[in-house]
């Protein structure tokens, strides 16, 4: 049976986490993510889970890593100034394979920046924040409920692919309070925690991976004995010096990813049947840009939207086919401008790309998007 | 007592460390202490960080995890929490454990998790060839040191004192045999355990200080480290060029792990 509740971005994220079986989670305290930690810290102990408060961000990512190995399925979460201290980790949990959850409300920037005001300047940040090539998931909700499924999809895409999975949320969707209407137990999809597929005595290899590319290092103290390093390593998981070996290494850990790119890209579109300009938005920013696009809808413009759940790894096809279908782009995004360079690249010339930044420490208005659409539109008449 | 030989992953070595180097007589008085104790080899897990000291948890066979510098410790308590009959062992170096992850250490130590340190203090950055460390000591040369390290080491054992760990004991790669024993009664303390193992390092610090080759270093170190009792008898002058060795200090404060155990209980998490 399902249940209706009153609840705030952050509590239906953390929900969402212990319904997918996060039972692990370590974190510092930092504004506006908190609440997820204190979810945690009340909720985790009832189902058995743990929650550890930690001395800093580093020691918040290392320690659910270190509980993941360990057999828990872990999440932390932190906003913009822990996300950076996070990002050594996150590159060690991607090289590693170790699955892990990271909640990044984002916040305004740089640096302690307009604290704590609303931003989504992080996009980037997450993609390339660690050094080092590696592959990325990272989803972003635009309401409370999508807040509890993005956790589930979050916490099981980190388990199917041993890989650091990023829930770039917004200030205004985490603090947001909407009814919500969870799903129950059975309704919820859970992918388990990866076991060996052979013995010790089968040549069991800890970093040896499967037909999906994706290695079953087991859990600590099973038995298995295994060696786990941010080194490269062969698929015995221990460190290798081999150039070919670090070149299939990195190969896979992108690969494994890439090759469900369409499976995991995640979105919806609205009134794009006709549509001659698209807005492509996401978070907070797609609530208002809905609004904007309905009252554009009314006053007979043919304009269309759509919400990117996925923010990476990008959504190449359906920006492609999106700039073939339509002749303009409205981006706006609460940030200098960042997304829009990669909905320009997969346009690829197809379509006319418009950012609309907006980085002055406020959400945007329906108006302001609207006017842009009009501005948009009336250039199509020239 | 269990063949120690037989903890190693003997296909791994032969190990990295430069001729003459401390850090296989402190990782062999690890296995001998595990041996001692029969601790269950699929049980233990042993967690390093970054650096010269780090690189043994490979040759260990456990599960073994080499994390990122100066992150050993939270990933040990994520470990000793996630699952508290694991024994978690963790191996870090005097930059890995005092500099980069000093922070980390002040607080595994205050929570007294049930972890076992075992610091390799050879008083430098042996692995990017030798530059100064928390615990180099005062007019030692050092590359980022030419002209004589002047600020303060650490004393490892009183900083640990003073965050809250609940054992704390002295050893040297000299002292290989009463090593064993201060590393197995560490392991044997419910609370967070440090052991403070002073290892020579002839290549990155003892040639550039003109202390001679390794057997002149632990010649030193027989010399200057004393068991306490006898450290006690010394004049507040004379304890100026030793150091006391073995149980430094122990004391009982509950364990993380098993307090959290009773926060389930209390949520109603255990049914």
């Amino acid at each position: 049976m399902s249940e209706v509740k009153l609840m705030q971005g952050n509590e239906a994220c953390a929900e969402g986490a212990i319904a997918a079986g996060v039972r692990f989670f370590g974190g510092y305290p930092i504004t506006p993510s908190t609440e997820i930690a204190e979810y945690m810290a009340v909720n985790l102990p009832k189902v058995g889970g743990t929650f550890i408060q930690m001395e800093d961000e580093i020691a918040g990512i290392g320690v659910i890593l270190g509980a993941s190995l360990a057999g828990k399925k872990a999440l932390t979460a932190t906003s913009g100034p822990g996300f950076s201290l996070k990002q050594e980790l996150i590159g060690y949990a991607a090289i590693a394979e170790i699955p892990a959850v990271i909640v990044n409300v984002q916040r305004m920037g740089p640096s302690t920046g307009q604290p704590t005001s609303p931003a989504q300047a992080d996009i980037m940040q997450a993609r390339w924040g660690t050094h080092g090539d590696h592959p990325m998931i990272a989803l972003s909700p635009w309401t409370v409920r999508e807040a509890f499924d993005v956790a589930v999809k979050a916490v099981n895409y980190a388990e199917r692919f041993r890989t650091p999975v990023i829930i770039l949320m917004d200030e205004v969707v985490g603090h947001l309070r909407e009814r919500v209407d969870l799903p129950a137990a059975h309704e919820i999809q859970v992918y388990p925690r990866r076991v060996p597929d052979k013995t010790k005595a089968e040549g069991y290899k800890a970093y040896e991976p499967m037909d999906d590319l994706v290695p079953n290092p087991a859990n600590f103290g099973t038995g298995f004995r295994i060696h786990c390093t941010g080194l490269v390593h062969d698929e015995t998981g221990f460190p290798s010096g081999s150039p070919s070996v670090t070149e299939k290494t990195i190969k896979r850990l992108h690969e494994k990813i890439m090759r469900v790119q369409e499976e995991i890209t995640h979105y919806d579109e609205f009134f794009m049947d006709d549509a001659e300009i698209a807005v492509v938005a996401f978070g907070g920013t797609a609530r208002t840009a809905y609004a904007a696009v309905e009252t554009a809808r009314k006053s007979g413009q043919k304009v269309g939207m759509i919400r990117m759940m996925t923010i990476w790894p990008f959504a190449d096809k359906v920006i492609r086919d999106l700039a073939k279908k339509v002749r303009k782009i409205l981006v706006p995004e609460m940030n200098y401008g960042q997304y829009v360079y990669e909905v320009e690249r997969a346009a690829a010339g197809q379509a006319r790309v418009v950012s609309l930044p907006k980085y002055n420490a406020e959400v945007f208005t329906p108006d302001e998007i609207q006017q842009a659409i009009e501005r948009l539109a009336a250039e199509v008449e020239k | 007592m269990k063949d120690y030989e037989s903890l190693f992953r003997t296909n791994r070595l032969p190990h990295i460390w430069c001729p003459g180097c401390g850090n296989g007589i402190a990782m062999k008085a690890i296995a001998k202490a595990i041996a001692k104790l029969d601790l269950d080899q699929d049980k233990t897990v042993i967690v390093s960080g970054i650096g010269c000291s780090s690189r043994a948890s490979g040759y260990m066979d456990f599960d073994t995890l080499h994390t990122a510098h100066g992150r050993a410790l939270p990933f040990a308590t994520g470990i000793k929490l996630a699952n508290p009959d694991l024994n978690v062992i963790v191996i870090t170096g005097d930059g890995d454990c005092m500099a980069i992850g000093g922070n980390h250490f002040i607080h595994a130590c205050r929570r007294n998790i049930d972890l076992t340190v075992v610091l390799f203090n050879n008083n430098i950055y042996g692995m990017t060839g030798g530059q100064a460390s928390p615990l180099t000591p005062v007019d030692k040369k050092a590359t980022t040191a030419p002209y004589g390290t002047f600020d303060r080491p650490f004393n490892p054992c009183d900083v640990a004192k003073t965050a809250g760990a609940t054992y704390i004991a002295r050893g040297t790669a000299y002292h290989a045999a009463p090593l064993v024993d201060l590393i197995a009664q560490g392991i044997q303390n419910k609370g967070f355990s440090f052991i403070e193992t002073l290892v020579q390092c002839p290549t990155s610090y003892g040639r550039r200080n003109k202390m001679g080759n390794a057997t002149a270093m632990m010649k030193h170190m027989s010399e200057t480290v004393i068991p306490l009792t006898a450290y006690n008898r010394l004049s507040a002058e004379e304890q100026k060029t030793k150091q006391p060795s073995g149980v430094l200090h122990t004391d009982v404060f509950p364990e993380y792990a098993a307090e959290y155990a009773k926060i389930i209980k209390q949520a109603g998490g255990d049914k």
